[in-house]
């Protein structure tokens, strides 16, 4: 359904072009869940605001690349297409629903606005859309909710608030940039569940853009993991939870407390920063940090490349050698 | 081991809010609603709860930087509400703080050695200042010759340890982490967690720590307590609140963390709350949790439990259908 081809999104700043995003490729099939998982400064904000069209430009520009939906070229299509599409065909909810939202006008008004704005139907047919996008999204009283401002919502509420608004139209793909980030664990629930469930009711595509492994662990059905602008590992969920192709995966999830009852082992951070994306290390951009990291890692950024059916990544050693390395690994730690 | 160092007899803290015309309808936020709380020596004591469930107003009221409305606050034995300026003053070297926005806690127009050198000068120590602020430096994996540089120029996880250092120089006795890892990156929250773990070690420091991340707790805490609404609901060992949680809200909030787990996330039984935090300002009668309670019934409605404490296990809980402390051990894994 969107297919992004080789993707490079450069900002320009005084100390040169910053490559947020680097040859990047991936698509969507309807109804599917895809996650996109990386560090704060790894590229998945600025990848999914590309395929939105919502970059700031200047000082964004795309030397490269195609973003392909229903066939059209994104990149290359008019602000007027662009805006049938966006809200449309695509909407995106963001991680803060209090800046999202707009203070002076009510909730009601501004779903009712965007239903307005891209189907043709009469004020009173998109009141009754978006009390029903409302009730769907699970808020008690709808009618009387609809009258009311942004602030007068609590932040789970806000959250559901921007989820009806961006389903109200129906959309063939909902991009979820970090939607539960800032919400509570308990709230952050019940949102999941409720896309979950509202996927299976309307068939959208949805591309979940997060930091937290469990959250995708949750609700993706694929995942792409981005390190300094690039996709590093891209496969089914399961095949990269328990057989990580590319080392930056395995020691994200090696970092996160995960103790078994009664065992409590200390935690393996993966050593360094995050590349800066103006001055990218040499070779592969993760070899600085990498545990496994060989001299030929100085020399050669490797491609993204398909290593077993399914399940690609961008490192050098082979699946069997990186399996060994982890065992090693292990064996290491049991020892201590 | 233990020795008590901190203890909080019923704390409370009630915030005034103004409303309606001219202010004419005084009402009362309580934030912190009688909170008895012990920590030991050495130990690392756990907070969870959702935002506005008043850790953070607890954490300050410890440490004394807001005055309690009620309630005492012990420290070695003696209660610090009484103390005058000067030796509060004096106190403060004890007990520190670390801040969650390592972005905001740091002042941007000083070198990073001023800041650490601000609390060693304030409390005129005949000490080779910039020698012990490179020590101080080098303890928290920072390079000492960064002395000079000024807080822009480092990382969030960089700047957190600057404010650890800062934490660490009057080497005092206990430390609250009020959420002081939330705000990084997965990769970089685990290198300051085991720096944490290290001073502890070293200086053998005691913790409150603070944090919604329940599994970054669990791998901290000795003892855990859980907030709502201004009240602990339940405090236990560590590995008892985790695997066997009596309090309903304990176990919805335990079964609501995302595993990074795909084949245990199918499996998983989840328990999903309705609705919202109640507003502190206006808190249910009778249990403040029961209109999101499963288990809730009329006596919930009307009469507010106490915490009652398993003398065997250490086990607190505040309800009056706690889940049985004998269910079979089930492995929750966070």
């Amino acid at each position: 359904m969107l297919e992004v081809k080789s993707l490079s999104v450069h900002f320009s700043t005084a100390d040169g072009d910053v490559k947020a995003v680097d040859n990047v490729s991936f698509s969507i099939k309807p109804g599917e869940t895809l996650g996109i998982v990386g560090e704060s400064g790894s590229g998945k904000s600025v990848t999914a605001l590309s395929i939105m069209q919502l970059n700031a430009s200047p000082p964004c520009n795309y030397p490269s690349g195609e973003i392909l939906f229903k066939g059209k070229d994104l990149l290359k299509a008019k602000e007027k297409e662009l805006q049938k599409i966006r809200g449309n065909d695509i909407a995106m909810i963001f991680q803060d629903p209090m800046t999202s939202l707009n203070p002076v006008f009510t909730v009601g008004s501004q779903i009712i606005e965007s239903i307005r704005k891209h189907q043709n139907v009469s004020k009173k047919e998109a009141k009754r859309r978006a009390i029903e996008m409302l009730t769907d999204v699970g808020i008690a009283h709808p009618e009387k909710r609809m009258k009311e401002y942004p602030h007068q919502y609590s932040g789970g509420m806000r959250q559901r608030a921007m989820i009806a608004m961006a389903l109200s139209c129906n959309p063939k793909l909902l991009i979820a940039d970090e939607p539960t980030t800032a919400l509570d664990v308990t709230i952050q629930a019940q949102l999941l569940e409720l896309m979950q469930n509202l996927q299976e009711k309307y068939g959208m595509a949805i591309i979940m853009i997060t930091h937290d492994l469990g959250v995708v662990a949750r609700i993706a059905d694929r995942i792409l993991v981005m390190y300094g602008g690039t996709i590093v590992e891209k496969g089914k969920t399961l095949d990269i939870f328990y057989e990580p192709l590319m080392p930056y995966s395995w020691s994200l999830m090696q970092s996160i407390p995960n103790p078994q009852p009664g065992k409590r082992e200390k935690l393996v951070p993966v050593p360094g920063q995050p590349p800066n994306l103006l001055h990218l290390p040499e070779g592969c951009r993760f070899q600085p940090r990498c545990p496994f990291a060989r001299e030929e890692c100085k020399k050669i950024n490797p491609p993204l490349t398909e290593k077993t059916s399914g399940h690609s990544a961008s490192c050098i050693l082979t699946p069997e050698e990186i399996k060994d390395e982890i065992s090693k690994f292990k064996r290491g730690r049991g020892v201590i | 081991m233990n020795e008590v160092l901190l203890e909080a007899r019923d704390v409370k803290k009630h915030f005034q809010a103004n409303k309606g015309f001219l202010n004419r309808n005084k009402s009362n936020v309580k934030a912190v609603d009688g909170i008895n709380l012990s920590v030991r020596k050495g130990e690392t004591l756990g907070l969870v709860g959702e935002s506005g469930s008043g850790k953070s107003t607890l954490a300050r009221l410890l440490l004394r930087l807001i005055e309690p409305s009620n309630g005492e606050i012990l420290f070695e034995g003696d209660d610090i509400c009484k103390y005058n300026a000067k030796k509060m003053k004096q106190l403060r070297r004890d007990m520190q703080i670390v801040f969650q926005d390592p972005f905001a806690s740091l002042n941007p127009r000083w070198t990073i050695g001023k800041i650490i050198a601000e609390p060693l000068l304030a409390n005129k120590s005949d000490i080779n200042v910039k020698k012990k602020v490179q020590e101080l430096l080098d303890t928290v994996g920072l390079n000492p010759e960064h002395y000079n540089r000024y807080p822009h120029e480092f990382s969030g996880g960089q700047r957190q340890r600057v404010g650890i250092a800062r934490a660490i120089s009057q080497n005092p006795k206990l430390i609250i982490c009020d959420e002081a890892v939330s705000a990084l990156d997965v990769s970089i929250q685990a290198q300051i967690i085991n720096l944490f773990e290290d001073l502890q070690q070293e200086f053998n420091l005691t913790y409150i720590f603070i944090a919604h991340d329940l599994s970054v707790v669990r791998h901290m805490s000795n003892r855990v307590a859980v907030m709502y609404l201004g009240k602990i609901v339940e405090e236990a060992e560590c590995e008892q609140l985790y695997t066997s949680p009596r309090h309903p809200y304990t176990k919805a909030l335990l079964s609501a963390i995302p595993l990074p787990d795909p084949l245990e996330e199918q499996k998983r039984q989840r328990i999903v709350l309705k609705g919202d935090v109640p507003s502190p300002m206006d808190p249910p009668k009778g249990c403040a949790f029961h209109p999101r309670c499963s288990k809730a019934d009329e006596v919930c409605s009307n009469k507010t439990p106490a915490l009652e404490i398993d003398g065997l296990t250490n086990h607190a809980v505040s309800c009056f259908h706690p889940e049985d402390q004998n269910q079979k051990k089930r492995e929750v894994r966070i």
